[in-house]
C-alpha cells in the first residue's frame, strides 16, 4: 500500500506555527476491517483542525488514538517531538470532550470541573478560582453546586468542556461535541467555541459529519473517507477547489458531470466546449466537471452556454432551488429569482466556476 | 367475577402463608404440646436466647453470611466490570456461565461442592461452609452489578483516565461510585441467601459446625422442640425484612 500524502492546499498564517501533533502511517483494524489506512496528518499549535466525513470514515478512530484510548496497529504518534505512541491517556496532554459528555454524575458540577485538578494536587484555593473562572467562561456562573444531571444537554456540554480546559490541555479533541444538540443550541455553541478556541490559544481537533460546522468553525478541514484522508485545506480551499467528486459532494451541493478535457483551459461536457482555467489533466483526458449550484447563472433562452426547461422549483428562504434539464443533465441551480416551471431558459457559467477534477477511483467511490 | 378474583387471590395467599402463622402463634405458645393453646408467652424465646447450641449456630450463620456477602461483593463486583469490558461474544458467553449455577438445583451443587472437598482432603467444617457459600453467592452479585455497569455511559471511564485518573483512581473514584447502588443490592441479596440456605451448607459442613437452618433440621429429626417455632418465626421474620428492603431497591434502581 502507497503512503498518500495529500499536499495542503492554501497557506494561511498558521503556516508560521509549529507542528504540534504529526500521525506517521497510522493504521487500524477491527476484526480484520481496516478503518484507518496509512493516516498522515499534522496538527500546528493554536490551529482549529476538523476532520469531516461521514460515519464510519475514520474519524472517531483518529481522534482517539490521539486521546490514547485506542493504539495504531501500525504507524506513530508525534507530539510535540515525542513520539507518544502506547502512552496512556492518563499521562497525555490533551484532553477529551465526548459526544455524550461523559460527565460524572456522583459528583456535583463544581466537582467534575475541578476532577482533573484533584488529580494534580493543586491547592484548595487555586481549585476554587480555577473552577469559577471556567465556570464563568462557560457562562455557567453560579452552577457550581447543582447536580449535573438537573442540567440540561447544552448546558452539560459547556461542563464537559470547562472540566476538560480547567486542565489547560495543550490540545482538546471534541468528538461531536454538538451532535446532540438542537440546531439553534448547535450554531450559539459553534459560535462560542471559535471565540474560546481564539481567546485561549488552544489547538482543537474536532471531529463532525456536519460539514457546514466544519467550514463555520476551522482553520484547517481535514476530509476522510474509508480510513483514508481525501483532502486537507482550508474552508474556502476545499469548498472552490474539491479534489475528487466526493468531496465536491460532500461539502455543499454540487453539480457532477463526466466530461472530457480537450486541453488545457478547454472542457467539453454536454455536447458543448467551454473554456476553463484548469490545466495539466492531458488531452482528451475522462474527467468529472464540478459545478456549484450557485455559480450557474440563468440567462436568456439564446445566449446560454446550454438551453433548457425548468422542471421544478422550491423556495428556500434565501433562493429558490430549481431543477432545469439541458444537455441531457437535470442540474441544481440556486437563484434569487424564479423562473415558473416549464419555462425555457440558458444556462451560463464564467470559467473560473468550472472546476476540472480526476475521475474517482473505483474504492474511493461512495 | 371480581369477587371471584379476590377469593381466587385469597386463597393463594392463605396457602402460602397460614403455615408460617401457625409457626408464629405457636411460637408464643406457653405450654411444650402443639395441639392446645396454654396462653401467651415469650418463654420459648427466653429459652432460645439462653441455649448455647442455639446461640453458637447462631453466630456461625452470622458470621458466615457477614463474610460470605464481603468476599463475593468483591469478586462479584471485579468480575462484574471485567465482564463489561468484554467484547460481545464473550461476554454473553461468561453471562451464561454465570446463569447456569444460579439455576442448577442446591442438591447439586451442595453434593459437588462436597465431592470437591473430599476430593481434595480438605477437612469440611467453617472454612468448607464459608468457601461455599461465597460460590453460589457470587453468581448473583455479578447479576445485580451488570445493569448498573450496562446503564453507564461508555465514555465515563475514559473521561477519567483523560482527565489524568490512573485505571485504578478510576475504578475507585467513577466506577465504583456509579454502580454502588447495584453492589449494596447484590451485598444483601448474598447475605439474605447466605443466612437462610440449607441445603449446599448441610453438604459442606460438618456435624460440629452448624447453622441454624442446619441444626433445626438436625433437631428435628428428634422431634421440634417448641424453641424451634421461635427460632424459625425469628428467621422469618429477619428474612422477610431484607427481602422487602432488597426488592425496594431494585424496583428504585428500575425506576
Amino acid at each position: 500500500m502507497p503512503e498518500i500524502n495529500v499536499p495542503r492546499l492554501e497557506f494561511t498564517s498558521m503556516e508560521e506555527q509549529p507542528r504540534l501533533i504529526t500521525l506517521k502511517g497510522i493504521t487500524k483494524a477491527y476484526d480484520g476491517v481496516t478503518v484507518l489506512d496509512h493516516i498522515n496528518l499534522y496538527i500546528r499549535k493554536k490551529e482549529f483542525v476538523t476532520l469531516l466525513g461521514p460515519s464510519g470514515c475514520g474519524k472517531t478512530t483518529t481522534l482517539r488514538i490521539i486521546g490514547g484510548f485506542e493504539n495504531p496497529d501500525e504507524g506513530s504518534v508525534i507530539f510535540d517531538g515525542q513520539d507518544i505512541t502506547g502512552v496512556p491517556p492518563y499521562k497525555r496532554r490533551v484532553n477529551t470532550v465526548f459526544q455524550k459528555y461523559a460527565l460524572f454524575p456522583h459528583l456535583n458540577v463544581a466537582d467534575n470541573i475541578a476532577f482533573g485538578l484533584k488529580l494534580k494536587k493543586t491547592p484548595r484555593d487555586e481549585i476554587r478560582q480555577k473552577v469559577d473562572r471556567m465556570l464563568d467562561l462557560v457562562n455557567m456562573s453560579g452552577y457550581g453546586k447543582r447536580s449535573v444531571e438537573s442540567l440540561s444537554g447544552g448546558q452539560q456540554q459547556r461542563i464537559a468542556i470547562a472540566r476538560s480546559l480547567v486542565n489547560e490541555p495543550e490540545v482538546l479533541l471534541l468528538d461531536e461535541p454538538l451532535g446532540a444538540l438542537d440546531l439553534k443550541l448547535r450554531k450559539e455553541m459553534q459560535l462560542e467555541l471559535k471565540s474560546m478556541q481564539q481567546r485561549l490559544g488552544i489547538t482543537f481537533l474536532y471531529v463532525t459529519h456536519d460539514q457546514e460546522e466544519a467550514l463555520t468553525m476551522s482553520d484547517t478541514i481535514v476530509v476522510m473517507q474509508g480510513g483514508r484522508i481525501l483532502q486537507i485545506g482550508t474552508p474556502k480551499g476545499i469548498y472552490d477547489e474539491p479534489k475528487n467528486a466526493f468531496v465536491a459532494n460532500f461539502i455543499g451541493e454540487s453539480n457532477i458531470i463526466p466530461g472530457t478535457m480537450i486541453r488545457d483551459e478547454l472542457v467539453e461536457f454536454c455536447g458543448t466546449k467551454f473554456a476553463c482555467v484548469d490545466e495539466g489533466f492531458g488531452e482528451n483526458t475522462p474527467v468529472d466537471v464540478v459545478i456549484r449550484p450557485e455559480d450557474i447563472v440563468l440567462v436568456g433562452e439564446d445566449v446560454g452556454h446550454l438551453t433548457g426547461v425548468v422542471r421544478s422549483v422550491l423556495f428556500k428562504g434565501v433562493h429558490y432551488e430549481m431543477m432545469i434539464e439541458a444537455g441531457g443533465i437535470l442540474w441544481k441551480v440556486h437563484s434569487t429569482a424564479m423562473e415558473p416551471e416549464g419555462s425555457r431558459v440558458g444556462l451560463s457559467v464564467v470559467p473560473f466556476n468550472i472546476h476540472i477534477m480526476h475521475k474517482m477511483e473505483e474504492g474511493e467511490k461512495k | 367475577m371480581k369477587a371471584l378474583k379476590r377469593i381466587y387471590l385469597g386463597l393463594i395467599l392463605a396457602f402460602l402463608y397460614i403455615p408460617i402463622l401457625v409457626l408464629i402463634i405457636q411460637s408464643f405458645n406457653a405450654g411444650e404440646s402443639r395441639a392446645k393453646w396454654e396462653g401467651f408467652s415469650f418463654v420459648w424465646y427466653g429459652k432460645l436466647f439462653n441455649d448455647p447450641n442455639i446461640m453458637h449456630s447462631l453466630w456461625i450463620t452470622l458470621s458466615i453470611a457477614v463474610l460470605a456477602a464481603l468476599f463475593s461483593t468483591i469478586l462479584g463486583t471485579l468480575a462484574a466490570i471485567g465482564i463489561h469490558a468484554m467484547r460481545k461474544r464473550p461476554q454473553s458467553l461468561m453471562l451464561t456461565l454465570n446463569n447456569i449455577p444460579m439455576t442448577m438445583p442446591d442438591i447439586v451443587t451442595g453434593i459437588s461442592l462436597m465431592l470437591l472437598f473430599i476430593f481434595t482432603r480438605v477437612e469440611r467444617g467453617y472454612v468448607t461452609m464459608l468457601l461455599a457459600h461465597i460460590t453460589f453467592d457470587t453468581p448473583y452479585v455479578i447479576l445485580s452489578v451488570m445493569p448498573k455497569l450496562k446503564q453507564m455511559n461508555k465514555n465515563t471511564y475514559e473521561a477519567a483516565l483523560d482527565l489524568g485518573a490512573t485505571p485504578m483512581y478510576a475504578l475507585l473514584h467513577v466506577i465504583l461510585p456509579e454502580v454502588m447502588p447495584g453492589v449494596i443490592t447484590g451485598a444483601m441479596l448474598a447475605f439474605t441467601l447466605s443466612l437462610d440456605d440449607f441445603t449446599i451448607s448441610y453438604f459442606t459442613t460438618s456435624p460440629l459446625v452448624q447453622n441454624l437452618s442446619t441444626l433445626i433440621y438436625s433437631q428435628a429429626r428428634k422431634g421440634i422442640k417448641p424453641t424451634m417455632n421461635a427460632l424459625s418465626a425469628l428467621m422469618f421474620v429477619v428474612l422477610l425484612v431484607l427481602l422487602l428492603l432488597v426488592n425496594k431497591r431494585t424496583d428504585e434502581e428500575k425506576s
